[in-house]
């Protein structure tokens, strides 16, 4: 009997989930774009479509932290372009190895991350403004100390990105690791930690989660810092792929990850949202935009279908929610 | 003085209501027994005749004292088990989240109290009385020897309310005690066996629940005598609104129903009888699939709220908070939102001096107590805030006042003012729908009352002719 309305339950979460749709959507897509453009669903394709879009995908597992806690960060492109100015000026000075250049970036992402984390927690005010103005004030005092220039000449340690090679195709190379295990990092913090568990709590109904003792501090400490760490090692994978540091490399690109993000099913209002969803969100756009330059459209109308796509789907959501709610009770009528 | 040398003692295994009005001192009670306020020097609790230091929320937690929030203190977006078991989670503090222990302690409390919900499924998928039994297991899960439950009825049916009560004799079976706070007597008679009685954070006494009435309940929470002369049949022949065999699939069936000037109807049933669905319609939220509305003889077809205001029909909903009010906003503000057109300046903007006179106006007219016409409303108790909502629909001059459920969740002496409020409304012409549950209130606050049973009509009566039971029997005999 238990067994039975178990596995009901389960079958009505995977059709009741906003990733069983996303899914649908992107193997739709798939196969549109696999019909226009055969090259399209090649090996070399779909890797390059990864790995350029690495460093966005790893930032895109920090967003999702802190939208879970219910908080929101705006400043993480920022935190990034200063960590990656940081890494790539001590790396080139003093030179180092690849493990320490990763070390650099998730240090001073933290660090940037816990000036975000007090500021939120001890002005309780509300986390877009904070990041709003911390995003400004890092980027700014990240120009005037530089000057706002480009940084090249990595150390020749830096400019190998293959870690294993495998024939004459690409093998896995640094971007495509350092996503991995962020993703998987991720993952495992949100369903298997008591850590995870809290950020959704917290994110969830904050104040029942302060009357059940779990630190709000401790919990947004974390999810701040945990969002500046993603940021610098993002930004060092970049930096490892591009070979030059630019300080508008990154700006700019916040709201495009915050975007895929929320398309994934997190939600703004905090509490839901998972890595799944996030790399479903994710992939749909990047897909989208692979597509369309596959089929030679210019890059403008990228940005007009990444729109629709987000408006769509939120318009979906939204109707769905509407259909639940407006149905209101129903009476058994007397005939 | 929020609470003045009030003694409080509850057995093992006792069920104790706890009534009196708001700011009679019940909050501030629960809130030093559960260690968010201690109490001033002189103040002491026991526990199990051992004195305690009361000074953190911890250290009642500790002791097995358990609230349970009006609003439950849940994450709407966990799991039932993970809802349940969070407590003993957090104070475990262990690194990791193991599912199929918290799964397993779930459902093992879960069978404590013979319910059974599916650990899986997320809160926010259940309804408000599912949610109700999460958060007290969730409060036996954490070891709870005395279980605190804040107007626990508040939002539920009374089908609902009656395996609340069967949830309690659970816990009381199982040697748990259990402070009520509830102010309707029936449920009081129902579950409790003493009633500690506040007013003005001093303690009136403490009674068997079987030696209360009504009306000794009401006099012992205020200390005034409220006595109801039942209204006259009414008498005149204007019909206002005037409704013809409306129907609309799976809410309502051939409706008839008149209402004439300065009359006021009661329309009673059960929760699920089609009430608030039919008021809904004549205020145009939930149009009708056949059947004629009428108002002053001229046939009215409102599929919006503006177009049901525009024929003089006002709605007053039962969720004041979460419908009838923007929360945040001065009273003021929230008073002129149904009339902002009529309080532009030459210019058509806003005018601030028009907006002071319609606000004075009716919060005059409705006796509204306030600090000042600029405070939030969430700061004003439920009653002053029922009043905000009222004054807010009576500002459009309707003809009909349609009031969902008047006086749920507030006090005795503010139900007076409600019920004076609706009375002289009455008398200056305005046709008032009073949707209500409780047939005391129909009885002795309406001319005419209506009831409803699955959707259809099932009788109208004048309502001097009533008594409590013949109506209660008729409400609940399908």
């Amino acid at each position: 009997m238990r067994r039975s309305t178990r596995s009901n339950s389960g079958l009505r979460k995977v059709f009741g989930k906003s990733e069983f749709y996303l899914l649908l959507v992107i193997v739709v897509v798939s196969l549109f774009f696999t019909i226009m453009k055969p090259s399209f669903l090649t090996f070399t394709n779909i890797y390059g479509m990864v790995e350029s879009n690495s460093f966005l995908a790893i930032m895109a597992a920090g967003v999702l932290v802190v939208l879970i806690s219910g908080g929101i960060d705006i400043s993480f492109t920022a935190i990034a372009t200063v960590a990656q100015y940081v890494m790539a000026t001590i790396v080139i000075q003093w030179g180092g190895n690849m493990f320490l250049a990763f070390a650099i970036g998730g240090v001073v992402g933290i660090g940037l991350g816990l000036v975000n984390a007090l500021l939120i927690y001890f002005l309780r005010t509300p986390p877009i403004i904070v990041t709003i103005a911390t995003m400004n004030l890092f980027y700014g005092l990240l120009i005037f100390i530089s000057g706002g220039t480009w940084i090249y000449g990595f150390p020749m340690w830096f400019m190998e990105r293959n870690l294993v090679r495998f024939g004459d195709s690409s093998g896995i190379t640094i971007p495509i690791l350092i996503l991995v295990l962020s993703f998987i990092l991720t993952w495992l913090i949100l369903k298997y930690t008591a850590l995870g568990r809290n950020i959704y709590a917290v994110g969830g109904n904050q104040e029942a989660a302060r009357r059940v003792g779990i630190s709000i501090l401790k919990t947004q400490l974390f999810v701040y810092c945990y969002m500046g760490f993603l940021a610098g090692i993002a930004s060092t994978v970049q930096a490892n792929m591009m070979l030059t540091v630019a300080p508008n490399a990154l700006m700019g690109r916040e709201l495009e990850v915050l975007a895929a993000v929320v398309l994934g099913g997190a939600s703004l209002a905090g509490g839901t949202g998972s890595i799944l969803g996030t790399i479903l969100g994710f992939g749909l756009i990047v897909i989208v935009q692979n597509g369309l330059t596959l089929l030679g459209i210019s890059s403008y109308w990228h940005k007009v279908f990444v729109g629709a796509i987000i408006v769509i789907s939120v318009g979906i959501t939204a109707y769905q929610r509407k259909l639940r709610e407006g149905k209101g009770a129903i009476i058994n009528v007397e005939e | 003085m929020a609470l003045d040398s009030v003694d409080f003692e509850i057995e093992k295994g006792e069920v104790h209501c706890l009534v009196g009005e708001n700011g009679s001192g019940k909050s501030t009670l629960i809130k030093i027994i559960s260690g968010i306020h201690s109490p001033d020097p002189g103040g002491e609790i026991y526990v199990d005749g051992r004195r305690i230091s009361h000074q953190k929320s911890s250290n009642s937690v500790r002791e097995g004292i358990q609230v349970i929030y009006q609003d439950l203190s849940l994450f709407p977006n966990l799991t039932v088990a993970e809802n349940i078991a969070i407590s003993s989670r957090v104070e475990a503090r262990s690194r990791l989240m193991k599912w199929e222990e918290t799964e397993e302690e779930a459902m093992k409390t879960m069978e404590k109290i013979g319910v059974s919900l599916d650990p899986g499924r997320e809160v926010s998928d259940l309804s408000i009385a599912e949610r109700q039994v999460v958060a007290i297991c969730r409060a036996i899960n954490a070891k709870a020897r005395l279980v605190i439950m804040d107007e626990p009825t508040a939002s539920l049916s009374k089908k609902e309310v009656q395996s609340l009560i069967r949830v309690i004799n659970e816990l009381q079976n199982r040697e748990i005690s259990t402070i009520f706070v509830s102010h309707k007597l029936d449920e009081i008679m129902a579950v409790a066996q003493r009633v500690t009685v506040l007013r003005d954070g001093k303690k009136v006494g403490v009674f068997d629940a079987s030696e209360l009435t009504q009306q000794k309940l009401s006099f012992l929470m205020t200390g005034k005598e409220f006595e109801y002369t039942k209204l006259p049949p009414y008498l005149g022949d204007v019909v206002v609104l005037e409704v013809r065999k409306l129907s609309r699939r799976d809410n309502y069936k051939e409706i008839d129903l008149k209402v004439h000037k300065g009359e006021i109807v009661s329309i009673t049933g059960l929760m699920g009888s089609g009430r608030t669905e039919f008021a809904l319609s004549l205020f145009g939220m939930n149009p009708p699939d056949k059947g004629e509305i009428f108002v002053d003889g001229k046939k009215i077809n409102p599929v919006s709220a503006v177009d049901a205001m525009r024929a003089g029909i006002a709605y007053v909903p039962e969720d004041r908070l979460q419908h009838g009010l923007v929360m945040e906003q001065p009273v003021s503000k929230n008073i002129v939102l149904t009339v902002l057109k009529r309080i532009l300046s030459r210019i058509r903007l806003l005018s601030k001096v028009k907006e002071r006179t319609e606000v004075k106006r009716w919060v005059e007219e409705l006796s509204i107590k306030i600090p000042s016409v600029d405070a939030p409303v969430n700061t004003l108790s439920g009653g002053n805030q029922q009043r905000v909502v009222i004054a807010k629909w009576l500002a459009i001059n309707p003809k009909v006042l349609i009031l969902d459920s008047p006086t749920v969740g507030i006090d005795v002496a503010a139900k007076d003012s409600i019920y004076k409020i609706i009375r002289e409304l009455a008398a200056k012409g305005i046709s008032i729908i009073m949707i209500t549950d409780e047939a005391e209130e129909a009885i002795y606050h309406s001319n005419t009352t209506y009831i409803m049973s699955a959707g259809r009509i099932i009788g109208r009566y004048n309502s001097s002719e009533l008594t409590e039971k013949e109506l209660y029997e008729k409400i609940n005999e399908v």
